[in-house]
């Protein structure tokens, strides 16, 4: 090797070098912005001085005070009935709306029958309508049936499941990647359709079907709008997310429960970052599988 | 305006800016070819419909004409060539929801719909009682009850009417299965094609069903809404609201008369340039992040994937709403920038329209990143690594390999990604709402007893108006609607105009 080249490999190296140690640099800034709001939540859950604003980071004073007060309760401040709210609400709703989902999907995707197109397109232009729409309506059918307010978790269950056929578009785009060729060979060994389905397409499905039910849990913890329309002010019926807000909604009470709120959202981000970090491989199945199909 | 179309090679000897605005100009272009299409469109639906209503009615017709004494029955004993057939299950179904129709409608139904007219015109009110000394409460008509049941009878006679051809119909094929030979299917047979041939049946069932009690029929009460002037002030039973044509549109649309016109075009504008910030923002930055994460020679991939889906995993509220917090007027933000002493006084960043707006775009972007990282991720794994090499080789740098080669090998992948997110942040309730829901309101934007922040999005807007003093539910359909017509054009100008078919082989 010449001098020359040689000169040449390394001012190549140093240049790579440069570039990963910049791609270093901006991958740690870009971890600590990310995760900052999340150490403070729970640095903030274990202070005692419960102010909003005190001007230092690290409390003075240590202690489970705020997690303390919060399962104890007020008049304001129902912590325990909300995440029980939200868990039931979170486990029915893993439980309908995967088979729900998976019946339409499946259906979609293997069978063909006349008015199968005009269903796509009739669901598709449905979609477009804001779903809150016709919660005006809704509510006041549920509420005459006692489904609102503190019966609001069977309302809501029935809301967010009723109508989940419609998001059917990922797991149709597995259904659709899954040979077609397996279906017919059972066919022709004389398998009804259902059969197929149950012995064949279902043990397959496992990735999709857990992804189907991580975000049919997960859902509910964060749906604001619908949860807060139907649970109508009345504590009792109210989700975490309705709850949380609620609790600090107004200057005063926000200065008087803002440490409470932080224990709060650490008691329900813990389980559920868990829980998703388990099941994390499936997730990132279905989001990158979803996003190629559209 | 006519564009002309540029040949290839008239089109390579452009610049890249000329290129864009060639671009831009035919897409404008397109638009009006595009408009005329729709319109051909309905057109010929409107005709195709008329054209199926009329051969129903001709083979309707032809069969009363033709059929059996079986069938000539059926059009008044529904079920009737069930039965004679020997199918029993069948045509007691039909019978039976013959006789339940009759006897509702004849009972209840006909008075509901009688009413729908006018939506009802007695006033309950309270008459005084000069024996008893007291005021007695006199029964009234109530327009949302009459709406609502009224409306469901309406939808009553639609199935009944259906299940009636299904009946004919079905007569009809059982007198030509006995002509060629055949016995018509038993119950028994029925079941089987329920879990064989006609399995969707059976799947889509449940499903359907909730969609069309849970979705298709609200909404299309809030559709026929619009066209009332129901409102808090109008609540139906102590006082009747009644069709008012469609001046509820025509108000959104004058600037004049109240703050309404105003409002509407405000927040719609503001709408679109959110979705369209929020949407880019996060899907440029999104796939710069995998890209520093997928370079070659970076160690630790997995470990900096993680931080990032960590944070995406907890609940998108409660970073929302401690991220509202802390950039309060007596937040974290604020306590640190006074301390080390970039500010005297604290910033209202909340407080005014464009700081809130960016501020809800950044936050937008830290909420979204780890979502478009791993969408990215997955895609750009795909991209064959030769293209890169060969580029390479003709001299290319990085950047010039990100904009022939990345950006638009994922453009085209995911171009249906970026239509639903577009939609998708048309209706991001959640993001804006926790993070900007406690804001001041704009006095200009105040409509009745509903009042609107500059940070507002129509979705959030409709929220606000229907949980609002006056419960203007008028006006909310009337917003539903609109976010409706914005979605379903967008939609439909992405998919037709947007050249994403035609180049369908350039990455395969």
């Amino acid at each position: 090797m010449s001098e020359k080249t040689s000169k040449k490999y390394k001012s190549l190296k140093k240049k790579t070098m440069t570039g990963n140690i910049i791609t270093y640099v901006v991958l740690a800034v870009i971890s600590v912005v990310w995760l900052i709001p999340f150490f403070m939540i729970v640095l903030e859950s274990f202070r005692c001085e419960t102010t909003m604003q005190v001007g230092y980071v690290f409390p003075k004073e240590w202690g489970f005070k705020n997690y303390i007060s919060l399962f104890q309760g007020s008049d304001v401040v129902k912590y325990p009935r909300w995440y029980l709210n939200t868990l039931i609400i979170a486990i029915a709703v893993a439980v309908i709306q995967p088979v729900i989902v998976l019946c339409v999907s499946y259906t979609l995707s293997r069978t063909r029958f006349a008015s199968r197109k005009l269903l796509m397109n009739g669901m598709l232009v449905i979609g477009m309508f804001p779903g809150f729409l016709s919660m005006i309506i809704l509510y006041k059918v549920l509420s005459s049936m006692g489904l609102t307010g503190t019966g609001s978790i069977y309302g809501l269950i029935l809301v967010y499941t009723a109508s989940s056929g419609m998001g059917y578009y990922v797991s149709k785009g597995f259904f659709d990647t899954v040979p077609k060729s397996l279906d017919e060979a059972a066919r022709v060994d004389g398998a009804t359709r259902a059969r197929v389905l149950f012995s064949i397409i279902i043990p397959m499905s496992k990735p999709i079907i857990i992804y189907t039910i991580l975000t049919a849990f997960m859902a509910p913890w964060g749906d604001f709008m619908f949860a807060s329309y139907i649970a109508h002010n009345t504590g009792e019926g109210m989700n975490v997310a309705v709850g949380l807000n609620n609790m600090i909604g107004s200057a005063t009470s926000l200065s008087a429960h803002y440490t409470e709120f932080c224990a709060g959202g650490v008691l329900i981000a813990v389980p559920i970052t868990i829980l998703f970090m388990c099941l994390q491989k499936y997730y990132v199945e279905g989001v990158t599988g979803g996003a190629v199909k559209g | 305006m006519i564009m002309e179309k540029l040949s290839w090679i008239e089109y390579q000897s452009l610049g890249t800016f000329q290129r864009i605005l060639y671009n831009i100009r035919r897409f404008l272009a397109a638009i009006p070819s595009f408009l005329i299409g729709i319109g051909k469109a309905i057109v010929r639906g409107v005709r195709t419909a008329a054209c199926a209503v009329g051969r129903e009615f001709r083979d309707l017709v032809m069969t009363l004409i033709r059929g059996s004494w079986r069938t000539k029955l059926s059009y008044l004993i529904m079920g009737f060539g069930n039965f004679a057939c020997g199918q029993i299950v069948r045509g007691a179904a039909f019978l039976l929801f013959e006789v339940v129709f009759i006897w509702y409608t004849v009972t209840i139904g006909a008075g509901w719909m009688g009413k729908l007219d006018t939506l009802g015109d007695v006033q309950a009110g309270e008459v005084y009682d000069p024996i008893l000394d007291t005021y007695t409460r006199t029964a009234g008509d109530d327009s949302f009850k009459i709406l609502l049941f009224g409306g469901l009878s309406v939808v009553f006679c639609v199935a009944f009417i259906i299940a009636w051809r299904m009946n004919i119909k079905q007569s009809r094929e059982n007198d030509e299965i006995l002509k060629s030979g055949k016995r018509p299917q038993k119950f028994k047979a029925d079941i089987h094609d329920l879990v064989d041939a006609k399995f969707h049946k059976t799947l889509l069932a449940v499903p359907l069903l909730g969609i069309f009690l849970f979705t298709v029929l609200p909404i299309l009460f809030m559709i026929v809404v619009a066209f009332t002037n129901y409102d808090g002030a109008h609540d139906g039973y102590s006082n009747l609201f009644t069709w008012v044509g469609l001046s509820n549109f025509g108000d959104l649309f004058n600037s004049q008369k109240s703050n309404l016109g105003y409002a509407f075009k405000h927040i719609l504008g503001w709408t679109l340039t959110w979705a369209f910030f929020a949407t880019f923002t996060n899907y440029f930055l999104g796939i710069v992040v995998a890209l520093l994460i997928n370079k070659k020679g970076i160690k630790f991939k997995k470990v900096w994937r993680g931080i990032l889906v960590l944070t995406s995993a907890v609940p998108q509220f409660i970073s929302l709403m401690y991220m509202s917090k802390l950039f309060a007027k007596n937040g974290l933000i604020n306590g640190f920038l006074i301390k080390s002493g970039i500010l005297d006084v604290p910033f209202d960043f909340w407080g005014n329209a464009t700081s809130a707006r960016i501020l809800v775009i950044l936050i937008n972007v830290w909420i979204g990143i780890p979502y478009l990282m791993l969408i990215a991720t997955g895609i750009l794994m795909n991209i064959p690594d030769d293209l890169y090499e060969s580029a390479k080789i003709d001299g290319a740098n990085a950047v010039q390999a990100f904009m022939k080669i990345t950006l638009p090998y994922m453009l085209f992948i995911t171009g249906p990604y970026l239509l639903t997110s577009f939609i998708g942040n048309i209706n991001n309730f959640n993001v804006i709402f926790l993070l900007t829901g406690g804001n001041i309101s704009n006095p200009r934007l105040t409509v009745g007893g509903t009042s609107a922040t500059d940070t507002d999005l129509l979705i959030t807007w409709l929220y606000k108006i229907t949980t609002g003093a006056d419960s203007n539910f008028k006006l909310a359909s009337v917003v539903g609607i609109m976010i409706f017509i914005v979605v379903a054009v967008l939609s439909l100008i992405v998919y037709n105009v947007l050249p994403s078919n035609k180049n369908e082989e350039d990455f395969q």
